[in-house]
């Protein structure tokens, strides 16, 4: 089967960093490809690259076959088709957690009022907050938000969905809900690429492990190869540490 | 003669309320529209300053900071007695609005803009991750919270500008406190600005009161 998302020679510079390094990764339809590395190792820069926050100096975004890194591509039409979950959630405060969901339904698809409300609940039940559509962010709990997060970008149907560390601004004791509804979404046939330090997550859902240090991909494999077998020194040495 | 002769002559008050009363209509037309079109200017160059676009953004700015700079009543002298020898006539109550309204949409503009950029960068990275354009993320998304934090700011800033009316007196505006000056040249008793000070309190304390009505109704909780 053909890739949903392929990235091609990926290059950035920040200054005289090099954030990405000729990177190149290629996501298969319903896969969970998960993304682990040192802070600074560019994992994020690669992941804000696929939907085009940051900008890649050189090389193609290929989503479902079309580069969208190119110059003139209506980039808000092909972030319709790409989620993305942020590790600070960043839900919009002012509105409630169904009109969270429903904004880019209303405004970006432009469905009527009661479809997307019927959209959003729907996606609002999947992480299991329909009971809560109408608390607004702040009177919702740290997994709560990013449920809700998560269902903004689920609600637009897209063809794969990102991940940014969407645990670490967690307290420990919040962690497995997020976990858990990512797991279902995984269940459910999504195509997830996924930046995270929780290995236990990787170990029990990735299909890919996907190594990254100094702002190249240095290994890649199935989560018991890369975990249990190890090829290089740096990757070792990743996991030793984190032991 | 004493206190109550001097500032609250009922005979006096009596015969100079209904000018008082007129004074009190143009004062509030004036501010009313000075805040209208000053908050409505201020918004629209902040939206305009957001594009990020440097030949928009440099006017803007440069307007903001002289007209934050310049004396409202220089302004207004300015105004009343220069544009008549370009060509341009404007009634004094017009020059009064304009003048008053611009200085309210040059704060206007900065306390907007303020608000948008204290709008966190990651309420624009998920809108616009969903596919929602600039505009949209703007009006649906920044715009609401930019306003929020706006509201203290801007209330306390249209206050302060709707109450330089008073200024227009230099010019003939019939406000409150020009019928005020006038009763009290013709009367030789002051009783007329005791007049006038108690119209003004009772233009501007409800605003004031509305105002801060406006700041709780808008304090939404934080994440």
């Amino acid at each position: 089967m053909p890739p949903i998302l392929e990235l091609i020679g990926l290059r950035k510079r920040f200054g005289a960093l090099d954030a990405l390094a000729d990177v190149s990764l290629s996501v298969a339809p319903g896969e969970l490809v998960f993304v682990l590395g040192p802070s600074g190792s560019g994992k994020s820069t690669m992941l804000r690259c696929c939907n085009l926050l940051e900008r890649p100096d050189e090389g193609a975004v290929v989503l479902e076959g079309r580069d969208i890194a190119a110059r003139g591509v209506d980039l808000d039409a092909a972030r319709k088709r790409i989620g993305m979950v942020f590790q600070a959630f960043n839900l919009y405060p002012h509105l409630s957690a169904l009109a969270n969901v429903t904004l880019a339904l209303r405004k970006a698809l432009r469905l009527p009022r009661a479809e997307a409300e019927a959209r959003g609940m729907a996606a609002l039940d999947r992480v299991g907050l329909a009971d809560k559509a109408r608390n607004m962010p702040g009177q919702l709990s740290g997994g709560q938000q990013q449920r809700v997060a998560i269902a903004r970008a689920m609600a637009l149907e897209p063809a794969v969905m990102l991940f940014d560390e969407p645990t670490s601004a967690l307290d420990p004791e919040l962690v497995d809900e997020v976990l858990a509804v990512m797991r279902e979404l995984r269940a459910a046939g999504m195509t997830m690429l996924v930046v995270s330090h929780e290995m236990r997550f990787a170990r029990a859902a990735a299909d890919r492990v996907v190594f990254m240090d100094r702002g190249a991909v240095v290994e890649q494999g199935p989560p018991e190869r890369i975990f249990e077998a190890p090829r290089s020194e740096r990757l070792r040495a990743f996991l030793s540490r984190r032991a | 003669m004493g206190f109550a002769d001097a500032f609250l002559d009922m005979a006096v008050i009596a015969r100079y309320a209904p000018s008082i009363l007129s004074g009190m209509g143009v004062t509030l037309a004036l501010a009313v529209l000075i805040v209208l079109a000053g908050t409505a200017a201020g918004l629209a160059l902040a939206c305009l300053r957001a594009t990020g676009s440097r030949r928009l953004s440099i006017p803007i700015v440069i307007f903001a900071d002289v007209f934050r700079a310049l004396p409202p009543l220089a302004l207004i002298l300015l105004a009343y007695f220069g544009l008549p020898n370009v060509g341009v006539s404007l009634s004094s109550f017009m020059v009064l609005f304009t003048v008053l309204a611009l200085v309210l949409a040059a704060f206007a503009e900065e306390i907007f803009w303020a608000g948008i950029a204290a709008t966190p960068k990651g309420q624009w990275e998920a809108a616009r991750s969903t596919g929602l354009g600039f505009r949209s993320t703007l009006l649906w998304v920044v715009l609401p919270q930019a306003a929020r934090m706006a509201v203290a700011p801007l209330t306390n800033r249209a206050i302060a500008i709707t109450k330089m009316t008073a200024l227009g007196t230099v010019i003939g505006v019939p406000d409150i406190l020009n019928q005020a000056t006038t009763a009290v040249s013709f009367s030789g008793d002051a009783s007329p600005l005791t007049l006038a000070a108690l119209a003004y309190v009772a233009i501007f304390l409800p605003l004031v009161i509305a105002s801060r009505r406006l700041e709780r109704r808008f304090q939404w909780r934080r994440l």
